[in-house]
């Protein structure tokens, strides 16, 4: 070690500072002769991206297809059969949610007026999506599959409160503007 | 002792001194957005990217969008700043660069209606020194600019620009003297002309290498654009400029880094002159010169498309310490040839 050596008076700066050797610099051809040719291959793999041409998506027009995985804006569903609403208002999303943007106001479902298979069923159910972070805890805590995420993400707009989705337009046909992936891409 | 002024070769009547160079500029000056849009058009395919695309056809108008939104913009300027200078700074750069412009030769003197007219704004018998003239002026546009701001980052901006431009004119003025020499005239036209065996960038590689480098640097583009650096100061000498004022900095950037490409194309790349001995009609010239500008632009943006900025100590240490010493080298060496085999 080399501090062995150094006398008592020289003040050593200790075991875990490491002396750093550099190589010997390039001599002035060398180094210039380096970064001529390290421009040159710079300019050949800049043209290479000439030819390869442009990667990026233009976006409103070609939008990138989604996996169907994809966690977009949320879905509620009915029953195909009987037309009812599968979700019941039980409230376990709200309670499952990060974000707390799930509001879910249940009421009795009775004879005369039976909104869905329940007991209960949600008289006010709504997300705000200005809030919502998209990781999908509220479909896996359902226990009716009656919230699922869908394949929209083009969720912007020109108000905050307008982000604030309410049951009926939950439960509508959504538009399927997102191309979905198929089985090869 | 009397000086003799220097010769200008005009071959024509006052007349078409005057038609000419309102052609010149009025076609040079419409160069200038088409630089633009193709710089910004072919820095995104370098990078993989479309480019402006959205303005009219294939994005073609986008320069004048931008000029519009420029010169609506309110003409803001600092509490700190020095109103005459301030506004006199970019007045001066687009002064000189046009100024510059009149130099370049896009044609010998043709026949013309009956009279001898020369296809360039002026033929100086002192050519390249009007031009260093005139880039030494140009520093002045950016750094009144710069201090004229009032703001640190444009002077921080004015000040590299200062000593950039001071150690890469040397270099640029002794890798023109090689050309110089060989051509033994100093007028730019003379310099075409005496390059009808071979251009010169075959037997003055090294000065061309030195010149473009140099101008590259002249012209503050990258890897020399620490004057601007907007990474580190914002953008530099123009910081505190906007609208038109702005608008004219950047319009005397691109007509600059024309002139320049024009200045190669005329000193190194036998101006006019095509390869393999053709000997086209006169009137192709101008389109010959333009082809070739075409090509140094290109290449102005390819390097700029790929190399990064350098940092201040290299760039000092790279125009003192290589580019100067080889340029001196080279003219010297190109002296000893010339008077050997003379
Ligand atoms: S996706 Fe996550 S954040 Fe959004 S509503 Fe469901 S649980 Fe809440
Ligand atoms: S969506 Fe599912 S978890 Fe949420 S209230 Fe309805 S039934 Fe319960």
């Amino acid at each position: 070690m080399a501090e062995a050596q150094l006398p008592v008076s020289v003040w050593s700066p200790g075991e875990d500072v490491v002396e750093v050797r550099r190589a010997p610099a390039p001599g002035a051809a060398r180094s210039f002769t380096r970064a001529f040719l390290e421009t040159l291959r710079g300019l050949k793999t800049t043209f290479a991206r000439v030819i390869e041409g442009p990667v990026t998506i233009q976006y409103p027009e070609e939008k990138v297809p989604v996996y169907p995985r994809f966690r977009g804006r949320h879905r509620l569903h009915r029953f195909e059969e009987s037309g009812l609403e599968k979700c019941v208002g039980c409230s376990l999303c709200a309670a499952a949610c990060p974000a707390d943007c799930i509001r879910v106001v249940a009421a009795e479902n009775t004879p005369e007026h039976r909104v869905s298979a329940g007991e209960r069923y949600a008289a006010v159910y709504e997300i705000n999506l200005s809030r919502c972070i998209f990781c999908g805890y509220c479909e896996v805590a359902c226990p009716f599959d009656a919230i699922t995420m869908g394949h929209d993400y083009e969720l912007s707009d020109y108000d905050r409160s307008d982000l604030i989705f309410t049951k009926e337009m939950l439960l509508a046909e959504p538009l399927e503007r997102t191309p979905l992936r198929r089985e090869d891409e | 002792m009397m000086l003799a002024p220097a010769l200008v070769g005009y071959a024509e009547p006052w007349w078409i001194q005057i038609i000419k160079s309102i052609v010149i500029f009025a076609v040079g000056l419409q160069l200038v957005p088409v630089v633009l849009i193709v710089e910004r058009k072919l820095l995104g395919r370098f990078q993989g990217r479309y480019g402006p695309n959205r303005v009219g056809p294939y994005g073609l108008l986008q320069p004048l969008a931008d000029i519009i939104k420029l010169l609506t913009k309110e003409q803001f300027r600092p509490r700190t700043a020095v109103g005459f200078l301030f506004a006199l700074a970019p007045t001066l750069s687009i002064l000189t660069a046009v100024a510059a412009f009149a130099l370049i030769p896009f044609g010998d003197v043709q026949h013309i209606f009956g009279t001898r007219v020369g296809l360039y704004g002026v033929d100086l018998s002192i050519g390249p020194l009007y031009l260093f003239s005139f880039s030494a002026i140009a520093f002045y546009g950016i750094m009144l600019g710069g201090w004229s701001s009032g703001s640190k980052y444009s002077f921080l901006g004015a000040m590299r620009a200062a000593a950039q431009l001071i150690s890469y004119e040397v270099s640029q003025g002794l890798a023109l003297l090689g050309v110089i020499i060989s051509a033994q005239t100093l007028s730019l036209t003379g310099i075409v002309h005496a390059q009808g065996g071979m251009w010169y960038f075959i037997p003055q590689a090294v000065g061309f290498l030195i010149f473009l480098t140099a101008s590259f640097a002249e012209t503050n583009r990258t890897p020399f654009d620490v004057t601007e650096a907007d990474a580190e100061l914002v953008a530099g000498y123009n910081t505190e400029y906007g609208g038109g004022r702005f608008a004219s900095y950047y319009f005397a950037e691109y007509l600059n880094v024309l002139v320049v490409s024009g200045i190669v194309t005329t000193v190194f790349f036998g101006g006019w002159l095509m390869p393999f001995g053709i000997h086209p009609p006169g009137w192709v010239d101008p389109i010959v010169v333009l082809v070739k500008m075409a090509i140094i632009t290109f290449l102005f943006i390819w390097v700029r498309a790929t190399l990064p900025r350098l940092r201040y100590d290299q760039i000092m240490s790279l125009g003192w310490k290589v580019l100067l010493p080889l340029a001196s080298a080279n003219a010297l060496l190109t002296a000893i040839v010339v008077v050997v085999t003379h």
